[in-house]
C-alpha cells in the first residue's frame, strides 16, 4: 500500500503529523474524556440535590437521624459510623487497584492479579453494604404520617426521642382490607397497605397523653420543632390523612419526598458505576490470568480500568460529604 | 503495540500507602466531627454557611485532590492534558453549583415570605 502514503515533506515539523503534545495513548485519553463527562452528570445531581436542599433549607431531613444502623447492632444510634465503613472500603480498593497499576509497570503478573483480585472483592463488599443501606432506607425505622400538604409529622416521647408506630396506634378492627388482584376485576390491585392506619394512629395518639408531635421545621439550634400536646393533637386530627413507613418515591417517613428521590437516585447511579466497575475489573483481571497484558509487554488495560475505579472512588468521597456530612 | 516510554518504572509503593494514610486520617476527621458537631462551628457561620460545612468541604477538595493526583496518576501527565481535565471541570461545575444555588435560595425566600402558597 506504500502507493496510497502521500508524504507531504513537513514529517518532523510541528504541524507535520504523528505529534503527540499530550503524551498519553488514545485509550487512556479517550478514558478521560469519559471521566470528565461523567463528573459533569454527577455534578448535575449533586448541584440538584443542592438546590431541593437550599429550597427546603428549613426542613430538610438530619442525616444522622436517618442513617444510623450498623450491623449487629440492632435499636443502638449508630450515626456515620457505617457509611465511614463504606468509604474506608472504597479507598482501600483503591488502593489495591493503584497498586495493581503499579505491578503492572514492572510485569510482574503474580502481583497484579493479587491486587485486581483485593480490588474486586472491595467492590464486592461495598456493593453489598449500600444494598444493606438501602434495605434499612426503604423500611424505616419509626414510621410517620403525612399531611394533605406533603408534609411529614414524627411522634416522639415527653423526653424528645422517637417513638415509633407501632407503640402509637391502637389496634382497632379496621373494615379496610387490602385490595388484590384476584378479588373483583382481575388486572387491579392496590400497593401494600401499611401496618397501621390513620384511624388506630389518631386514635392512640388521643389515648397516650405522653406522646407529642415532631414537625420537620426547624429551629434555631438547628433540631426539629416539637409541637405542645394540644398543638399536636390539633394538627394531628386536622391535617395528617396517611400513614407512611419507610421510603419510596412517593413518600418517605423522613421529609420531603424529594429527599428519597435523590438518596435513591444519586447513590444508586453512583452504585451503578461501581457495579460496571466490578464487571470491567473481572474482565481484566481474566485477561491479566491468561497473560494477555504479558504477552504484550504492557499493563496499560490495567491503569485504564484503573483510573475508571479510582473516579467511583472519587464521586463516593463527594457523595459521602453532600449525603451525610453536611 | 506502541511502547509506553513516558513512563518511569521504578515502584511507588511508598507514596501509595502515604496517600493512604492521608486519605484515612481526613476521613477519620471527618467522621469524628461529623458526630460531635462541636458547638463554635456549627454555630458560627461563615458566608451564609456554618464553618462546620465549610471544613467538610474542604477536607473533601483536599481528598480528591490527593485521589486525582496520586492514584489517577495526573502529577505525572503533560501539563496541558492535566489542565484540560481539572480546568473544564472546575469552572463548569463551580459555575453550576452557584447558578442552581442562587435559584434554590431565592425559592425558599419565596415559599418563606409567602408569595406563593404549596402547603395546603
Amino acid at each position: 500500500m506504500e502507493a496510497t502514503v502521500v508524504r507531504t515533506g513537513t514529517e518532523g515539523k510541528t504541524w507535520g503529523g504523528g505529534n503527540e503534545p499530550l503524551k498519553a495513548s488514545y485509550g487512556k485519553m479517550m478514558m478521560w474524556f469519559f471521566i470528565v463527562s461523567d463528573a459533569l452528570t454527577f455534578s448535575g445531581f449533586l448541584a440538584a440535590y443542592g438546590f431541593s436542599r437550599f429550597k427546603f433549607m428549613d426542613s430538610w431531613p438530619i442525616a444522622d437521624e436517618v442513617f444510623n444502623h450498623f450491623p449487629f447492632l440492632h435499636g443502638v444510634d449508630a450515626p456515620m459510623y457505617y457509611v465511614a465503613l463504606m468509604t474506608f472500603i472504597l479507598i482501600f480498593s483503591s488502593v489495591t487497584m493503584v497498586l495493581a497499576v503499579d505491578a503492572g509497570h514492572q510485569l510482574k503478573k503474580g502481583k497484579v492479579t493479587f491486587y485486581m483480585f483485593l480490588t474486586i472483592i472491595g467492590g464486592v463488599i461495598f456493593l453489598g453494604s449500600q444494598a444493606w443501606e438501602w434495605k434499612n432506607f426503604i423500611n424505616g425505622t419509626y414510621g410517620a404520617v403525612y399531611t394533605e400538604g406533603g408534609n411529614i409529622l414524627q411522634f416522639v416521647d415527653s423526653e424528645g426521642h422517637r417513638v415509633a408506630l407501632s407503640d402509637v396506634a391502637a389496634s382497632q378492627a379496621s373494615p379496610r382490607v387490602e385490595h388484590e388482584a384476584r378479588n373483583g376485576v382481575w388486572f387491579e390491585s392496590e400497593k401494600s397497605l401499611p401496618s397501621y392506619s390513620i384511624e388506630e394512629v389518631k386514635a392512640g395518639f388521643g389515648e397516650n397523653s405522653d406522646l407529642l408531635i415532631r414537625t420537620q421545621i426547624m429551629n434555631e439550634e438547628g433540631e426539629k420543632t416539637i409541637l405542645s400536646r394540644e398543638e399536636s393533637i390539633t394538627k394531628l386530627n386536622s391535617e395528617a390523612v396517611g400513614v407512611i413507613e419507610g421510603a419510596n418515591l412517593t413518600r418517605n417517613e423522613y421529609g420531603p419526598p424529594l429527599f428519597a428521590d435523590f438518596f435513591f437516585f444519586i447513590t444508586g447511579f453512583h452504585g451503578f458505576h461501581v457495579f460496571t466497575g466490578v464487571l470491567i475489573n473481572i474482565i481484566i483481571f481474566f485477561n491479566v490470568i491468561l497473560g494477555t497484558y504479558e504477552r504484550r509487554k504492557n499493563y496499560e488495560m490495567v491503569e485504564k480500568v484503573g483510573l475508571y475505579w479510582h473516579f467511583v472512588d472519587l464521586v463516593w468521597v463527594f457523595v459521602f460529604t453532600f449525603f451525610y456530612l453536611v | 503495540m506502541a511502547h509506553d516510554t513516558a513512563h518511569q518504572h521504578e515502584s511507588n509503593t511508598k507514596r501509595i500507602w502515604t496517600v493512604f494514610v492521608i486519605l484515612s486520617i481526613v476521613t477519620i476527621v471527618e467522621v469524628v466531627l461529623g458526630i460531635f458537631k462541636p458547638e463554635f462551628l456549627t454555630d458560627t457561620s461563615f458566608l451564609s454557611m456554618s464553618l462546620l460545612n465549610w471544613i467538610f468541604i474542604i477536607l473533601t477538595i483536599y481528598k480528591a485532590y490527593y485521589i486525582a493526583w496520586s492514584f489517577m496518576h495526573l502529577e505525572g501527565e503533560t501539563k496541558g492534558l492535566r489542565r484540560a481535565i481539572v480546568w473544564t471541570a472546575v469552572f463548569l461545575i463551580s459555575y453550576l453549583i452557584f447558578i442552581l444555588l442562587t435559584e434554590g435560595d431565592y425559592i425558599y425566600e419565596v415559599f418563606n415570605n409567602g408569595y406563593v402558597s404549596w402547603d395546603f
